[in-house]
């Protein structure tokens, strides 16, 4: 008998490893090809609640674990390594209900304890995390209570808007791997890095997603990141094939691509980024009082905008891959976009009847104020950039047909920086703004009167002119509210302030271009960041 | 019989002197067009033919449109203009201050020739790059595109002295020593007029060498400026903005008429090679 049962088990026993040996097959099979791109500098540091530099964000968005995840297509929060979540009305408090089973990629398993770690790293002052800096909305610790491994509380000492939002930048760290922030949850793990050459990316074989049919992602084995800080370089390797992917691309080298591979080429439409300029309306700048008149009247402001021609700034510099800017919010941010707002129309005829209105006059050509005084000022911005450089010399002679005489100066980003910010020895700026995120408190040190970075009038004490006072006012009330219909109401007028008043004179929204090889299957670039690997553990190389 | 040797004596002279009589009529021939700009593209280098922007060439553009549609032939006949004019002239007050401190240094000698090299020598260390940014940061920002023209061959023609003036120092040195200096100065002869009448006009071929050599350098060097806001300002163009647009590798192969302020260089410096190999001959 006993034999005979020996006899029956043995080939079940090897069906049952053919089954095994099948499957492992079959998951193998699904892992395929190596990415690769280009990183345009060295990325500073691999610590995820570090990262100040677009190249470390590449490396944390690779690598990072995150609670949730805005869905870059439908600009949608998703649950990740959070099965559901819950913001307290005061919008202080967030609860996280997680997912079990997940592990580190190096096995450590991931519970309630790793999220209490990885917030109070991140809001420890003496990490200086900028990733952080989105949580600071109040003096006061945050606490976190663990409920059980798979649900934890965090509780923070003011409303932080937008608060489950601002966890798609937070990766999630181990509290108990030896191997502290290389343990990663996210499709990939940083297997090599050779300083100024690339960073090597191995796939997590710990992932926790799997796909519709079952099957553990990410697809691909590895992306290789080559350090490229020359576009052209990377555009040559591009058409020789030797990377996969770029990931934002210039309008002249879209077209060109275009025009040879049409296939490879994505414009996404508007993006997020909006080329602005702006005057100088700081009391103390060394300019002539008569200027500082001219900058900070409104009017004046507005005048200049009409006379600008957008359109063309649009179709010749951007090669038609841009559009007129309305206001600080593109409106590709589907949500926050005020739509009633157009933008500006241009006419000089208008703009040149508004100055007259203000006592300015035309004088054989040339546009001259109620003293007599000729309007002659300059716009700089940073050499280098050549769709700033072209976009300044039409910007000359649009102004040119009102009388108005521009000087275009470029000058290296570290001078214009303290000419903006240390001196204010400038006239007017022309530079642009790049969006990460989409939430209106991100632009919170541009807006608010007392800001660094309120460009025009930087550290003002107290709001130098009523509008920039009630754009305080509703920055504040937005930032302060948990409801999204009265944040939004409140960022619309700011929007349309922002339009009346003219302190930055927007001028395009970038469109997003990327081009993508015809290798890489899975891909659908979209606007935000990062736009074409937004999904990248669903990609893969054939 | 002396036709014959008129004849023997043109053909060496030709023969011996090709290349700089080519080289001289090219310069001529691409001066003479800058000069006729006006005549030869009357739409001017401003004008934005917006329309047609980054088109190919065609009869109302012979060499295409540039990125924001100013026509390229007027941009290279202005822009050869401003280069070939003003470079000449940095050149010429870069070598005069050289001849100054170079050729004095060396024709006083003694501590006079090492407290000069010793400026010289700083000079050749400082971290210029810095010192423009300084230089830029001191200047206003409000200037005509004529007066930052003007501003940066003055930088040039400031700053460019001193590897000249070394040379000149050296050769000023020898020359004080030399037997018809010591005749001139048993003959009576001392100070400034030994120096401009027999230390000077030794000193020519060298400084037309130097002059020589320094017009390209001064060229491409304002077309390295432009990083520092500190070039020749829009819309004003020089070889040094239309160098820029062959900054992307990718499109040269395929726009071919981009090249022609770079060939313009090329044949211009060349040029200017042949006619100074005939100076340097004539110093050596």
């Amino acid at each position: 008998m006993q034999i005979m049962r020996k006899k029956s088990i043995a080939p079940l026993v090897l069906s049952l490893a053919v089954i095994v040996v099948g499957l492992s097959l079959s998951v193998t099979a699904a892992a395929q090809g190596e990415l690769r791109f280009c990183l345009r500098s060295e990325p500073k540091t691999f610590d995820p609640l570090k990262v100040e530099d677009d190249a470390s964000m590449v490396i944390r968005y690779l690598t990072g674990g995150v609670l949730v995840r805005l869905n870059r297509q439908t600009q949608v929060l998703e649950p990740e390594l959070a099965q559901s979540w819950k913001v307290s009305k005061d919008g202080r408090q967030i609860t996280f209900k997680l997912r079990s089973g997940v592990s580190f990629s190096d096995g450590t398993p991931f519970s309630s304890e790793d999220v209490a770690y990885t917030v109070q790293q991140l809001m420890d002052p003496a990490l200086h995390s900028a990733t952080g800096d989105a949580f600071r909305s109040g003096p006061g610790n945050v606490e976190t209570k663990i409920i059980s491994p798979t649900q934890i509380t965090i509780t923070f000492p003011a409303l932080v808007a937008g608060l489950d939002r601002q966890f798609d930048q937070v990766p999630m760290l181990s509290a108990h791997s030896p191997k502290k922030e290389m343990a990663v949850l996210g499709p990939f793990v940083v297997a090599d890095y050779k300083a100024g050459a690339t960073v090597l990316l191995k796939r997590n074989s710990n992932y926790w997603k799997t796909d519709a049919q079952g099957l553990r992602l990410p697809y691909l084995d590895s992306i290789r990141l080559d350090i490229q800080p020359n576009r052209d370089v990377e555009m040559l390797r591009f058409k020789r094939g030797e990377i996969d992917l770029i990931n934002s691309l210039d309008s002249e080298y879209f077209d060109k691509l275009a025009a040879t591979s049409p296939q490879f080429v994505h414009d996404a439409g508007p993006s997020l980024d909006s080329e602005q300029m702006w005057f100088n309306q700081v009391a103390r700048a060394p300019l002539p009082q008569y200027k500082k008149n001219w900058f900070r009247s409104a009017n004046f402001r507005h005048a200049i905008s009409e006379a600008i021609n957008r359109e063309d700034l649009s179709r010749v510099v951007f090669r038609g891959h841009a559009q007129p800017a309305v206001g600080p919010v593109s409106p590709a941010n589907k949500f926050w976009f005020n739509s009633k707002l157009q933008p500006e129309a241009y006419s000089p005829d208008a703009a040149l009847k508004a100055l007259q209105g203000d006592g300015f006059r035309l004088e054989n050509g040339t546009l001259k104020d109620k003293d007599g005084n000729e309007v002659v000022f300059s716009i700089i911005t940073n050499s280098g950039n050549k769709s700033r450089e072209r976009m300044a010399t039409m910007i000359q002679e649009d102004l040119q047909k009102i009388g108005i005489h521009v000087n275009v100066v470029t000058l290296d980003f570290p001078s214009l920086i303290e000419r903006m910010t240390q001196s204010f020895d400038y006239e007017a700026i022309l530079l642009g703004l790049t969006n990460v995120g989409l939430d209106p408190s991100e632009q919170m040190n541009v807006w608010l009167s007392s800001s660094e970075n309120h460009q025009w009038n930087p550290s003002e004490k107290a709001p130098e002119t009523a509008w920039e006072a009630e754009i305080d006012r509703l920055m504040r009330a937005q930032a302060a509210s948990a409801d999204a219909k009265k944040r939004k109401e409140s960022f619309d007028r700011v929007q349309e302030i922002a339009l009346e008043q003219a302190p930055f004179i927007y001028l395009v929204n970038r469109n997003a271009l990327s081009a993508v090889s015809a290798s890489v299957h899975g891909a659908s670039p979209v606007i935000l960041v990062p736009q074409t690997y937004w999904n990248v553990d669903q990609l893969s190389v054939k | 019989m002396s036709l014959g040797r008129m004849k023997i004596g043109r053909a060496t002279f030709w023969r011996a002197n090709a290349f700089r009589i080519v080289a001289c009529a090219v310069l001529l021939l691409v001066v003479g067009l800058s000069l006729a700009a006006n005549w030869l593209a009357p739409g001017g280098y401003v004008k934005q033919y917006r329309e047609a922007a980054d088109s190919a060439p065609s009869r109302q553009h012979w060499l295409g449109t540039d990125d924001i549609g100013r026509d390229r032939f007027a941009r290279v006949l202005y822009g050869t203009r401003i280069s070939l004019l003003l470079a000449p002239a940095a050149a010429f007050l870069s070598t005069l201050m050289a001849a100054l401190i170079g050729g004095m240094a060396g024709y006083l000698g003694g501590s006079w020739a090492r407290v000069a090299m010793a400026l010289t020598d700083l000079c050749l260390s400082l971290p210029w790059l810095f010192l423009l940014i300084t230089v830029r940061a001191l200047m206003p920002l409000n200037v005509s595109p004529m007066v930052s023209v003007l501003a940066t061959f003055l930088i040039l023609g400031m700053l460019g002295w001193t590897s000249a003036a070394r040379v000149l120092c050296a050769s000023a040195g020898s020359l004080r020593d030399s037997d018809f200096v010591c005749q001139a100065r048993a003959s009576g002869i001392r100070g400034a007029r030994l120096f401009w009448v027999h230390v000077l006009p030794n000193l020519k071929p060298v400084l037309y060498a130097q002059f020589w050599i320094s017009i390209p350098a001064f060229i491409l060097a304002e077309a390295n400026l432009g990083i520092l806001g500190l070039g020749v300002a829009e819309p004003m163009p020089s070889w040094g903005s239309l160098l820029k647009e062959l900054e992307g590798l990718v499109s040269v192969g395929e726009e071919p008429w981009k090249f022609v302020p770079l060939v313009l260089l090329v044949v211009v410096v060349t040029s200017f090679q042949f006619v100074l190999s005939k100076q340097e001959e004539l110093a050596a």
